[in-house]
């Protein structure tokens, strides 16, 4: 930056002289960086509901427990789709390396449906708890519980309206550079989502029906 | 000279969308690891394999601490390197964050529900014998 400020013929110099150096190299790509600084950012949100959740997790205020109300195995084929979009969304990155859309927009298509399948488990859940009158207002266990997987859903909704976003991108204008990187942030983003959710399933689904 | 111009070029080309390269292999590795690592947590509990809940609770939770290095490493494609070594630094400051934010609540608050507890310290058990009826 300071040869800029020489004179020419020095600046000139200047250059032929670094032209090889490997410190040159900056990542020409900032998005990606910026984003994963966005994630770190969403990971701080989580971070702090996970401590309230762990803080108020055992505050049952004489309402039912975690043990009662959670049925593993509904968690386990939630789990099992999350995990399930994660892998069909890198086929999707495999298929966008080789440039072929038409593939590639299919295995977005079964990421989408699979993140799908998972909102509509957690909705069927959080409908069934509310209903049994183990709403977020019954203690303050379920509040921490509602709010920390609830933000998790709204997460994966999001992901999806943005999964949605890039299809219409991708089906009008074709695999630019400019939507190869939004795909690769949308993948950052949910399997950044899925990490989040191995913390959800075992610290509040696993240890929550601990006796 | 000019091959190692080109050598150069394609070397930026190469970097240019910043998109590391995906190989079916990693992703089909980190699956199988990620189908295991959570299939043998959610099989402890719900077949009660460990009776002490303390042990099976730091159990599943080296588990599940183990499942994200590998989601960092096959589905995030975090190594030391990318975008200069950058990711590392911010994801290495998250974490400390999060440690400090997840074992400090649970720590104080903890301490905090001991202490509120009636009948801990002597103090305590004179006022609330006065306010008692």
């Amino acid at each position: 930056m300071s040869d800029m400020h020489a004179t020419p013929s020095a600046a000139i110099a200047e250059q032929d002289a670094q032209f090889w150096m490997k410190e040159e190299h900056h990542p020409a790509n900032g998005t990606l960086l910026g984003f994963w600084i966005y994630l770190m950012s969403d990971c701080l949100i989580f971070a702090c509901l996970f401590a309230t959740y762990g803080v108020l997790g055992r505050s049952y205020a004489g309402g039912p427990s975690g043990a009662d109300l959670f049925e593993l195995p509904l968690v386990a084929v939630n789990t099992a789709m999350l995990l399930l979009s994660s892998i069909t969304y890198g086929f999707a990155m495999i298929e966008m390396q080789k440039n072929r859309r038409g593939t590639m927009m299919a295995w977005l298509i079964v990421t989408g449906l699979f993140g799908a399948a998972f909102l509509g488990i957690e909705m069927y859940e959080f409908a069934h708890l509310i209903h049994e009158g183990a709403g977020p207002q019954r203690s303050a266990f379920l509040s921490s519980f509602f709010t920390l997987v609830g933000t998790h859903g709204l997460h994966v909704t999001f992901g999806i309206i943005w999964l949605i976003t890039l299809l219409f991108q991708v089906g009008r204008f074709g695999l630019t550079p400019a939507n190869k990187r939004r795909i690769m942030c949308l993948s950052m983003f949910w399997h950044f989502l899925d990490v989040v959710w191995i913390g959800v399933f075992t610290f509040v689904y696993l240890m929550g029906v601990l006796p | 000279m000019s091959a190692h111009i080109e050598s150069h070029d394609h070397h930026d080309d190469h970097h240019d969308d910043g998109i590391p390269h995906i190989s079916l292999k990693g992703y089909m590795t980190g699956f199988f690891l990620a189908v295991v690592l959570t299939a043998i947590p959610f099989w402890l509990v719900m077949g009660k394999v460990i009776p002490n809940s303390q042990t099976l609770a730091v159990v599943i939770l080296t588990f599940a601490a183990i499942q994200i290095v590998v989601h960092m490493i096959y589905f995030l494609h975090m190594d030391t390197k990318s975008e200069g070594g950058w990711n590392m630094l911010a994801l290495i400051f998250t974490l400390v964050l999060v440690v400090i934010t997840l074992s400090g609540s649970i720590w104080v608050m903890f301490h905090l529900n001991s202490n509120m507890m009636p009948g801990m310290s002597h103090s305590m058990s004179e006022q609330q014998a006065k306010s008692l009826p």
